[in-house]
């Protein structure tokens, strides 16, 4: 390649003094390029419209700011209007929003162009200094260092110097202790959930125990334990545990013997807490009988012991052994036999 | 009385005491007989089924079976009722176009005219779930509040907050309910089409279901304002989130290397 093809202005020898520099160094520092002048540096007239242009701009801001204060004074929250083609809009949010993006992109803009236009485009380099200090400026913190040591007397009086040691190795643990507060231990509760022997299951649409003949194949339905309000004021923490979903197969459909023997004539009832990170997963298919998590697309298999058959979860989902009481309604026949929910360190 | 009975050897007497007579007999035999009316309505809807068995025929046959025992095709239809007719076909997805994992919504190609006399002729084969009258479906009045809690507890994990509709597996998906009638929601829940559950009047009440329909046509009709602007298919805050790291820094970006790539320069170079 000759130095003909090179592009102008990637070339050093406008420099003038450094032009035969290239030749024995091709990493020499080529310098600054020359200095061009914009048209606001020549023609007074076209700084005086960029003058003007940035003051548009911080004017329209200024407008917009105005506009903003009164679109948050006249429009009432809940006013709904028609913006094509958004749709319905609450006309608070729409016209707060834009008058506030105007108001601070102008802002910007101007300054943009401001320092653009008018500002000096001059480059100039500023060179570091060294980081190394003079040796006078060394000799003296070291010269105060071994002074300060000496007037405190710290070598000579070991007993303040440690006790004062032990002091600041002590008080960390104060905010060690106060992490206990962060709230109590969880114990045994990741084990066991509301459910006991007896408990009837409640549907959670009417709030009534189910009876074995209001659950058809193919239907899907949810249920919590018999005594849990949803106004109780631990609701949340219960049903996190708690929630069961009550699906009806056909008993020759079940592949699994135990999932068989732990249903009423095919109704079986399952964690709805996923075994993975605990979501509420009851994407039920009901030809096929898989249950699809939404988070992390886990798949069991509800028919055969509601398997894994595809995704993070390590566990089958744990299934509630049902009967029905002397009323005809479906009742549990104790709690579940494994923790319901993801699993943790303690479960093995 | 006494003026009455006075007028009894009027010219006209005998004429009012023999349409009095006349009106008594003709009601008496209105209210005791009704077998007539009964008759033409069941004539009225063998002739449905008639009607029906030769729509069947024509377009369902093939893949359900020439008396709706089911093919290796197609689902038996002994017991899915009338609504599931009613449903499936007035939304077009019955009949089928193709095999595969979930048959589609398409454009209706029957009449409701047609669509009630196939109903008529399946439900003829089974007892199954009535297509439900206006008074069932209509959502007016209906309890918006409750009818979001029951949606968050039983449709939400498939078809979105928002009844947006979502994925499932192997390329099986819940539809948008968008443009869904009230009627057909209501027949979904009944009758559980495909592969979705159903909810039948034992474990939720016919009120619930009209509450539920209440609240997808309060958060997802044509008249629902959505106050910040665009939903992004009501997914929530990482849909947002999304689209405001991809297109408001992109848009920011783009700026920027639109200014820095215009020299302020008076001589281009």
């Amino acid at each position: 390649m000759s130095s003909n093809e090179i592009s102008h202005e990637n070339l050093p020898h406008e420099q003038g003094a450094h032009g035969t520099a290239v030749a024995e160094s091709p990493f020499a520092d080529p310098g600054l390029p020359p200095h061009k002048p914009r048209i606001q540096d020549i023609d007074e007239r076209a700084a005086k419209r960029s003058e003007r242009t940035v003051a548009l701009l911080f004017t329209i801001s200024m407008l917009a700011t105005i506009g903003f204060i009164a679109s948050f004074v006249i429009f009432p929250v809940d006013k709904i209007v028609y913006v094509w083609p958004i749709g319905h809009v609450s006309a608070t949010n729409l016209s707060l929003g834009l008058t506030l993006g105007v108001a601070l992109f102008c802002i910007g803009a101007g300054a943009v162009h401001w320092a653009r236009t008018l500002m000096s485009d001059t480059e100039f380099a500023d060179d570091r200094h060294a980081i190394e200090a003079t040796p006078e400026v060394k000799a003296k913190v070291m010269a105060d260092f071994a002074d300060g040591a000496r007037e405190s007397a710290i070598g000579r009086r070991p007993l303040i110097r440690n006790t004062m040691l032990g002091a600041m190795a002590m008080v960390p643990l104060s905010g060690i202790v106060l992490l206990r507060e962060l709230g109590p231990l969880p114990e045994k509760k990741l084990f066991h959930t509301s459910w006991s022997r007896g408990k009837q299951l409640i549907n959670m649409n009417t709030n009534e125990p189910l009876r074995p003949e209001d659950v058809v194949v193919g239907s899907l339905t949810f249920a919590k334990p018999e005594g849990l309000e949803e106004d109780d004021e631990n609701f949340n923490n219960k049903i996190a545990k708690d929630a069961l979903m009550i699906v009806r197969i056909a008993p020759q459909d079940i592949k699994d013997r135990r999932e068989l023997e732990w249903s009423h004539q095919g109704i079986v009832a399952f964690s709805k807490i996923c075994t993975h990170v605990g979501c509420p997963i009851s994407l039920y298919e009901q030809q096929t009988h898989h249950v699809l998590c939404p988070c992390h697309q886990s798949t069991f298999d509800l028919s055969d012991g509601a398997r894994v058959i595809f995704g993070p979860a390590g566990h089958p989902l744990p299934q509630l052994r049902i009967g029905v009481n002397d009323e005809g309604y479906l009742e549990a026949l104790g709690d579940f036999a494994e923790p319901v929910g993801p699993a943790f360190w303690e479960r093995g | 009385m006494k003026k009455l009975s006075a007028r009894r050897r009027h010219p006209l007497a005998a004429v009012v005491v023999l349409l009095l007579a006349l009106a008594a007999t003709g009601g008496l035999y209105a209210a005791f007989a009704p077998a007539s009316k009964a008759q033409a309505e069941e004539s009225a809807q063998s002739l449905a089924i008639e009607e029906g068995k030769k729509l069947y025929s024509v377009g369902c046959a093939s893949c359900h079976g020439t008396g709706g025992q089911g093919t290796t095709d197609g689902p038996s239809l002994v017991g899915v009722g009338s609504a599931a007719v009613d449903f499936q076909v007035a939304t077009g997805r019955m009949p089928a176009q193709q095999p595969g994992a979930q048959v589609p919504q398409k454009p209706v190609i029957y009449t409701q005219a047609q669509i009630d006399q196939l109903a008529a002729y399946v439900a003829s084969l089974g007892p199954g779930p009535v297509t439900p009258t206006e008074k069932q479906y209509n959502p007016e009045g209906a309890d918006i509040a409750r009818g979001g809690d029951l949606w968050r507890t039983n449709c939400a994990q498939c078809h979105n907050f928002t009844g947006e509709g979502g994925a499932l597996t192997k390329g099986k998906y819940a539809p948008s309910l968008e443009n869904t009638t009230p009627k057909h929601i209501y027949e979904a829940m009944q009758t559980g089409p495909q592969n979705m559950p159903s909810f039948p009047d034992t474990t939720m009440p016919e009120k619930e279901k009209k509450d539920i329909i209440a609240y997808v046509k309060s958060v997802n009709g044509d008249q629902t304002p959505t106050p910040g602007g665009f939903a992004l298919g009501g997914l929530g805050p990482v849909s947002e989130g999304l689209f405001g790291w991809i297109f408001g820094l992109g848009a920011l970006v783009a700026v920027a290397i639109w200014v820095a790539a215009h020299t302020a320069k008076a001589k281009k170079s």
